[in-house]
């Protein structure tokens, strides 16, 4: 009796288990689960002139992973996204390392309240901004003519790769700062001493021991800010002047102007694909720093 | 016993100010090479930071400190001659406990192998022997602490400094440890500056103590005169139980004080028995509760006697505490008697005769 007491119980916390979870459950499946399988569904069938047809084939992925002007621009798109990544993080890291390590305590908050100002404003505000100061007749350029610095006003600093990392690198550096501030605050900073104590000057202890210590945080950041400035289409439109389409910018074209929704949809699938393959393949690189620390 | 032992570490009149706080102000001291010296006070008293001070993590406002008969005043922590084992270990979180133990080790220019060595024999000798492999967050408490001595003992520093290093520890353990610490330091006759706020632990393990109070050593001696000798009410009361009976001093003159006490009527101590060099309002006598005996039937006091009324009795199984008022005194002092089989524990209200000797009173003024 106690024994069919014990799986009536069992069952009963089974069931109320899965009835607190199903909001959730049924949130993912419907706004996240249905919709990607909706794409992957898209791109496998056949477009073209605003039609679909229900003709299995694979020939949407054939066309854009052999298609050089695909190739080109997700090319493009990595370049960009590996760029912002490493300039985000490589000045996000002293800054966290500042804060965290130089301010007072007591100030720490209103620092990382600081950091926190650029989004206060819309993103399509900044970007117009950099468009305000990089552009043909922008800050930069008039200020270096009126000193007479430069003749004419400069062109690589405008419409190119470079314009596009500076902008993105700036609005997602608080997204790079926030996760290696929180990695630094965690270090028992007597750490710090044994490292010198065991006779290691402080930089020597710092890549000794801050930085790998720290490493948890920068994945993290690489992450935040490499998957989403990959698929980034606002700023390439703004910035680019339609000139430096990325990936997502593509699909956009193949989704509403071109009306081919499955040839958009295999972009969109590859693009997922190529960045899972990225953040995975990072991640396992960096597999000891994760995790297992207290 | 040590007197011949060179000194090791020197502190010349060492202030430190944290802003307007005074932490240390004017220790002078001598810790002799191979002794087993323990800083003990309670929180805030400074004793942490003077340790600081020897491994170079806290600068000095004013004097010297001096290791091994040279000025540290600007050698930075990691090229001081002293090695560490932190209040929380720091043991690295990244780290298997191998690479823990050869941290030190980078710039040694022996071959890796026979680093290897080295590593496997430091943790043979903390009793780790066969652990190099596993990963520093999956050690117990008392793993931990023995990786940190092994880390810093591969060093073979001349001064190995340890902060608290047992009171993360539960009382079986912490035991232990101070014995491992002991026969280490016997083995390899590095001088141990250890800080804690334990007096048990002070007495147990050290060579010699330095109480301190308020950024001052207030007294530097042995255990067994610490104890039995303690330079001021607050020493005694600091280090195990005191009892005090106020006193007052009657003559004065040659090597002898005389004292009318509490209790104990006139007594003639010798002036090694009499601290404090002032006479404020207010003497007193003190004594430890095991210098004085209850007699049972049949017993006589080797020395004095006087009686008294057991107010208050503590059964410890080994011991029994009591506290009884001496005849003329209106506070009870406690007094602690070893459990005898076969004699019984005396009830509250019971008159008692109390056996004990001048030799063993102390007298604060």
């Amino acid at each position: 009796m106690a024994k069919a007491n014990q799986s009536g119980l069992g069952r009963s916390e089974a069931a109320s288990g899965l009835l607190l979870i199903s909001p959730t459950a049924i949130y993912a499946v419907l706004l996240l689960a249905a919709p990607l399988a909706t794409v992957v569904m898209f791109s496998l069938l056949t477009g073209g002139r605003g039609q679909i047809t229900w003709d299995f084939s694979l020939q949407n992925y054939i066309d854009v992973w052999t298609g050089p002007v695909y190739r080109a621009i997700m090319l493009r798109s990595l370049i960009v996204a590996f760029g912002v990544t490493l300039v985000t993080v490589v000045i996000a890291y002293p800054i966290a390392y500042f804060v965290s390590f130089h301010v007072e305590p007591s100030k720490k908050s209103i620092w990382l309240f600081l950091i926190t100002i650029p989004f206060w404003t819309s993103y399509l505000i900044r970007v117009f901004l950099w468009k305000v100061i990089l552009g043909y007749n922008g800050v930069v350029n008039s200020g270096l003519l009126s000193i007479g610095v430069i003749d004419e006003p400069l062109q690589w600093i405008n419409y190119n790769v470079g314009a596009l990392i500076v902008t993105l690198a700036h609005a997602y550096a608080p997204f790079a700062i926030l996760p290696i501030f929180v990695s630094l605050e965690k270090i028992d900073r007597s750490l710090l001493e044994a490292g010198q104590d065991l006779g290691e000057s402080r930089l020597r202890t710092f890549w000794r021991v801050t930085l790998p210590l720290s490493m948890a945080g920068v994945i993290a950041a690489v992450l935040i800010v490499f998957i989403p400035t990959i698929g980034d289409y606002v700023t390439p439109d703004l910035i680019g002047g339609g000139k430096l389409p990325m990936i997502a910018n593509m699909m956009e074209v193949q989704m509403l102007k071109v009306n081919n929704k499955p040839l958009g949809s295999a972009i969109a699938v590859s693009a997922m694909f190529i960045v899972a393959i990225i953040a995975v393949g990072f991640v396992l690189l960096n597999r000891r720093f994760i995790g297992g620390q207290k | 016993m040590n007197a011949a032992k060179p000194t090791m570490i020197e502190f010349r009149d060492v202030h430190k100010y944290y802003g307007d706080y005074h932490a240390l102000r004017g220790i002078t001291a001598s810790i002799r090479a191979g002794e087993f010296f323990s800083l003990l006070g309670p929180s805030g008293c400074g004793k942490t930071t003077l340790l600081r001070t020897i491994a170079g993590f806290e600068g000095i406002s004013s004097g010297v400190v001096l290791l091994d008969g040279k000025d540290m005043a600007n050698v930075p922590a990691n090229k001081r001659p002293t090695n560490m084992v932190f209040q929380s270990y720091a043991i690295f979180p990244h780290l298997s406990v191998e690479e823990n133990v050869g941290f030190g080790l980078r710039r040694d220019p022996r071959s890796a192998r026979e680093k290897a060595v080295a590593v496997a024999e430091a943790l043979e000798m903390v009793g780790l022997k066969g652990y190099g492999k596993r990963a520093a967050h999956a050690l117990s408490g008392g793993q931990r602490q023995r990786v940190a001595l092994a880390r810093a003992l591969i060093l073979k520093p001349k001064v190995l400094l340890l902060d608290e290093p047992l009171s993360a520890l539960d009382k079986k353990m912490r035991e232990q440890m101070q014995m491992e610490l002991i026969r280490l330091q016997r083995q390899v006759g590095i001088t141990f500056v250890l800080v804690t706020h334990d007096q048990e632990e002070a007495l147990v393990m050290s060579d010699r103590i330095a109480v301190m109070f308020e950024g001052e050593i207030t007294q530097l001696a042995d255990p067994e005169t610490l104890y039995r000798r303690p330079n001021s009410r607050k020493v005694a009361d600091f280090i195990g139980t005191m009892n005090f009976v106020p006193a007052q001093i009657t003559s004065e003159g040659g090597d002898v004080v005389e004292v009318d006490a509490q209790g104990f009527g006139k007594v003639t101590l010798k002036t090694e028995q009499c601290m404090g060099k002032t006479t404020p309002t207010g003497a007193s006598v003190g004594f430890r509760p095991e210098t004085l005996t209850i007699l049972f039937d049949g017993q006589t006091a080797a020395d004095r006697e006087t009686m008294a009324t057991v107010t208050e009795v503590v059964y410890y199984g080994d011991m029994t505490y009591y506290d009884v008022k001496l005849d003329g005194t209106d506070q009870p002092v406690r007094i602690s008697m070893r459990n005898v089989f076969g004699r019984p524990v005396l009830d509250i209200g019971t008159r008692a005769r109390v056996a004990w000797s001048p030799g063993a009173l102390v007298l604060f003024r």
